[in-house]
């Protein structure tokens, strides 16, 4: 079995022991990327060389100072494509971005560097992070591990394929409206998407700048709050990063749910949720009780609002966002075109998908005075709706649960054409994106052969108590260690 | 005759602020003179990923501007996108502020032909500048473009005037009031050539006594008080013309060109822009806290106006000596700096703006950076009050002094220049003079005044401008005595 099939505490403890040194495991990771990726389609190009020197720094660290080294130091990781890394070209999914080869790396991946993570590359995704099964994406197809006609979520679904694949350790994703909860979910992984401010933005190729986050994929919640206390934390370079302190994510792990008020809101269950994911979440509810927490039926009575918001919000900042990708200094350009206009819409045409366009051109029209009011102003008060919903509700509970999505891992193609049943895909994750609060998505079970995940939501800052549930569930549904390709999977989990 | 349509004009300046380094990232704001591109950063080249971080010295710069133009300080303000696209601009959208800007309701009062003006100012905010574009040949026509940006990201204040003007010949004048009081500032250099200063009009003529306006048109691309003037005059006539011929304005925006002295079209009302304009979300909002503005406020430099009535007031100056010495306030520095030097004030006011001026203009260097030091004009100043040198000679000693940066003093010593008063000296002077000017001589002494004159002249040729004149004067009446 494959050294990656460990967690990342015992890679490290096996690092420091010498029973293999970190350029071993790294050959190890290369190989299974080698054998499994080419099918998988999780990484859109790897960095071999680079990641060797890396591979070779950790080994001389480890033998100087194996004691005060982080967790990561030597531990093989990737970065979904929309992080800027520095001298790797970095394509967001995107033609209009091929050739682009950032001079400077996001804050994130500076410190998994720092920490002495090695990288083996960038990972697919849809197409600057817009769509919810990785079918966006402007250059291949990913596929899930766990089965092969079906989607990996999206849009870290290169992120979450390289982790249950286990290609490497973990992985970084962005998260604007679910993108690394879901995959999670239909991948098996855990997924965080930290609180709007707990990492820093920068060097993130922006979707919706006010609801972007960066979070890491893992196999394990320890795994994640070892990741999370690397990256996390403020960034003068981001000015909507924030101060606020991380709390003592590792030491959540093992304080048990006993106690702990948990919520169950009804607007979510409410929702056309697949037998299956139900069945997993039942279960999922019936062993935190047992294990002590009290379970809470809550209202968030703004839900039904929010995926309308969301789809007002984010189009408007991408067609800001998206501007500067103007064929003048990235991507394949526009030829010779007779005036400027034709320029930009050239360059434009041949460098954005469909999926791309269309949130560009609802994006500007929300935004076009006439309509400003009517859209975007109505969307922010409901934005400011769901928010206090969710100050209210943890005023009562100390965290919700859901499944994290409707139904498990659908197959390709099968909403390509129907966009408002993609969208309707995120619209148990987007409303925590529009409120800014804490979340994750642990393996809770299985349907019908396929991953389930569940969704803990905490507050705004309150990572510590999403840790401490998923990892209460992790112990408790026991499936993380069903890799794909394993026989016997269960029906469901237990 | 006055004219039944009455131009209503207001001002938007767009100034760059001296900070040290741009509005939303660490590159130097000083961008002239330097190869192409090499004053950038991911950040203002706008490379996807970057986020803006705030420049805290342009906000208090913004601030102190907004104070000394009497405007009111929101509590809570914010960034805004205004969205467009165009080559120099490297996001494809500005940081502007657009609802909720840091400053609102302030004035500017001005002096235009002896009366003071009052113009509003709705509001004082702050933007990012662009970068530049270099045409092959005319924009219309050339094949390609290079853009620049150095500029991008430069901190620009944007001041918007109310309409309150109601004749061109205000506008400049407006114009050099704000322009002196963001010199006074510090906050800007006032370079209207080089761009650091840059002024659009708005225009619209409505009948006298009514309030209804008519169609309002924008002139752009004035880069001179006097083209500011010219533009508008340009435009009154014009639109004064269709008015009359009962034919309608067009709400456009136009371009004046100095080369022709006209105004040309550049983009009707249905051409207009649509901005998209949206809370910045890179950017948190701006929280103005009241003892930080009172903090500013306390610290506000002497401002024009005060400058100029306190020195009128405490050295019994001209309203144009104290105009003229408090052009900058650097200037006035100076001016005080040689009265506290021990110059009687009058003479001192007078040998600076007239002679030293000169020079400097001559020059192109500020009174107050010039090598004559305030206590050098002092001791020339009073050389000259108390009689030790002419004025003539002193005059050729400032020019000296002005290029050696000698104290006048030595260069009266060593060049044998002081003031003769001695009789016996000038009594040589003077048989000499009328010597060679007998009709003179005999022509005043009939009568004839100015004749004393043209020999006073000769005397002082005589003696190289060192002989004191009123004792030569008196020396000649004596020794031409009338019958």
């Amino acid at each position: 079995m494959s050294l990656l099939a460990r967690p990342i505490a015992e890679l490290a403890r096996g690092l420091r022991s010498r029973d293999f040194s970190s350029v071993e495991l790294l050959e190890s990771a290369l190989a299974e990327v080698a054998r499994e990726d080419g099918e998988l389609g999780a990484f859109l190009r790897t960095t071999a060389g680079p990641a060797l020197v890396q591979a070779q720094r950790a080994d001389r660290l480890l033998s100087d100072d194996p004691a005060s080294a982080s967790p990561l130091l030597g531990i093989p990781v990737a970065y979904k494509d929309v992080l800027c890394t520095k001298g790797v070209e970095t394509t967001a999914g995107s033609r209009i971005l091929e050739g682009f080869i950032p001079p400077f790396s996001a804050t994130a991946v500076e410190r998994m560097e720092a920490a002495g993570a090695v990288s083996l590359g960038k990972l697919n995704c849809d197409e600057f992070a817009m769509g919810s099964s990785n079918e966006n994406s402007a250059f291949q197809a990913t596929r899930n591990p766990w089965a092969a006609d079906r989607v990996p979520g999206g849009s870290s679904g290169g992120s979450a394929v390289a982790v249950a694949a286990r290609l490497v350790s973990a992985t970084l994703g962005t998260d604007t409206g679910g993108s690394i909860r879901l995959p999670a979910s239909f991948c098996g992984v855990v997924g965080v998407k930290p609180s709007y401010g707990r990492v820093s933005r920068y060097g993130l190729i922006a979707f919706a700048s006010s609801l972007d986050q960066i979070g890491p994929l893992t196999k394990t919640v320890e795994d994640a709050a070892l990741v999370m206390q690397v990256i996390a934390g403020v960034d003068p370079r981001d000015s909507t990063s924030s101060p606020a302190p991380s709390g003592d994510l590792l030491g959540a792990l093992k304080s048990g749910v006993a106690g702990l008020r948990v919520g169950i809101p009804k607007e979510y269950l409410a929702m056309a949720i697949e037998a299956g994911v139900r069945g997993v979440f039942d279960q999922s509810a019936t062993l935190l009780a047992a294990a002590g927490a009290q379970l809470v039926d809550v209202s968030l009575p703004s839900t039904e609002y929010a995926l309308a918001a969301y789809y007002v919000i984010a189009p408007a900042e991408v067609s800001s966002n998206l501007a500067r990708m103007d064929g003048v200094r990235f991507g394949p350009g526009f030829g010779t075109a007779a005036n400027l206009m034709e320029a930009y819409e050239r360059a434009r045409h041949i460098g954005f998908g469909p999926e791309v366009r269309r949130r560009i051109a609802l994006g500007t029209y929300v935004l076009s005075s006439g309509y400003y009011d009517a859209y975007y102003l109505r969307a922010q008060k409901v934005r400011t709706l769901v928010a206090k919903d969710f100050e209210r509700v943890f005023k009562e509970v100390d965290c919700v649960i859901s499944p994290t999505a409707p139904t498990t891992a659908f197959r390709m193609g099968e909403r390509v054409a129907d966009p408002l049943a993609m969208y309707a895909t995120d619209l148990l994750t987007l409303p925590a994106n529009l409120a800014g609060v804490s979340g994750i998505s642990v393996p809770a079970g299985f349907a019908d052969g396929l991953p389930v995940g569940l969704q803990v939501l905490g507050p705004y800052m309150g990572e510590a108590t999403c840790f401490r549930v998923a990892a209460a569930v992790e112990e408790m549904a026991q499936v993380w260690q069903i890799r794909p390709g394993t026989k016997g999977v269960p029906e469901a989990a237990g | 005759m006055t004219s039944i349509w009455e131009p209503v004009i207001g001002l938007e300046v767009h100034a760059q602020l001296l900070t040290a380094s741009k509005m939303f990232c660490g590159c130097r704001a000083q961008y002239l003179g330097i190869p192409p591109n090499s004053n950038t950063c991911p950040v203002c080249l706008g490379l996807p990923g970057t986020l803006p971080v705030i420049n805290q010295v342009a906000v208090e710069l913004t601030i102190r501007t907004a104070l000394a133009l009497n405007c009111e300080i929101p509590e809570f303000s914010k960034f805004d996108r205004k969205n467009y696209f165009y080559p120099d601009l490297p996001k494809g959208y500005q940081i502007s502020q657009f609802d909720l800007p840091l400053s609102i309701n302030g004035c500017l009062e001005f002096e235009v032909e002896g009366r003071v003006v009052r113009a509003g100012i709705t509001r004082v905010h702050l933007e990012e500048d662009a970068g530049t574009l270099h045409h092959a040949g005319e924009i219309h026509n050339s094949a390609f473009s290079l853009v620049d940006l150095n500029r991008a990201g430069v901190p620009l204040m944007e001041i918007v005037g109310e309409p309150d003007l109601r004749h061109p010949a205000e506008a400049p004048a407006y114009l050099a009031a704000l322009r002196q009081t963001l010199i006074y500032l510090g906050v800007n250099d006032g370079n209207m050539e080089e761009g650091s200063l840059r002024c659009d009009a708005n225009i619209s003529l409505r009948r006298r006594g009514t309030s209804t306006l008519g169609a309002k048109v924008e002139v752009k691309n004035m880069n001179s008080f006097r083209s500011i003037q010219r533009a508008l005059e340009f435009e009154l006539a014009r639109q004064t013309e269709l008015l009359e011929q009962d034919q309608p304005v067009a709400q456009e925006t136009r371009g004046w060109s100095d080369l022709e002295q006209v105004t040309v079209s550049q983009r009707s009302k249905e051409e207009a822009q649509e901005y998209r304009y949206f809370p910045e979300p890179d950017l948190p909002p701006l929280v103005i806290s009241r003892a930080y503005v009172e903090e500013l406020r306390a610290a506000l430099p002497e401002l024009p106006r005060a400058a100029r009535r306190r020195l009128q007031e405490r050295y019994q100056l001209t309203a144009d000596q104290a105009r003229l010495i408090a052009e900058t306030a650097a200037d006035a520095a100076y001016f005080e700096a040689v009265v506290a030097a021990g110059a009687v004030p009058h003479a001192a006011a007078n040998w600076q703006v007239q002679n030293l001026q000169a020079l400097c203009n001559a020059a192109h260097v500020p009174v107050s950076g010039c090598r004559v030091l305030p206590g050098s004009l002092a001791e020339l100043v009073t050389l000259v009050v108390t009689e030790q040198v002419s004025g003539a000679v002193a005059k050729e000693v400032l020019a000296e002094i002005f290029e050696s940066g000698a104290r006048p003093a030595e260069v009266v010593a060593s060049k044998g220049l002081g003031q003769v008063s001695d009789t016996d000296r000038l009594a040589t002077f003077i048989e000499e003079a009328l010597a060679g000017n007998q009709k003179a001589a005999a022509d005043y002494q009939s009568g004839n005044d100015r004749a004393l004159g043209s020999l006073v002249g000769a005397v002082m040729a005589l003696s190289k401008g060192t002989a004191n004149p009123k004792l030569v004067s008196q020396l000649l009446r004596d020794r031409l005595p009338r019958s």
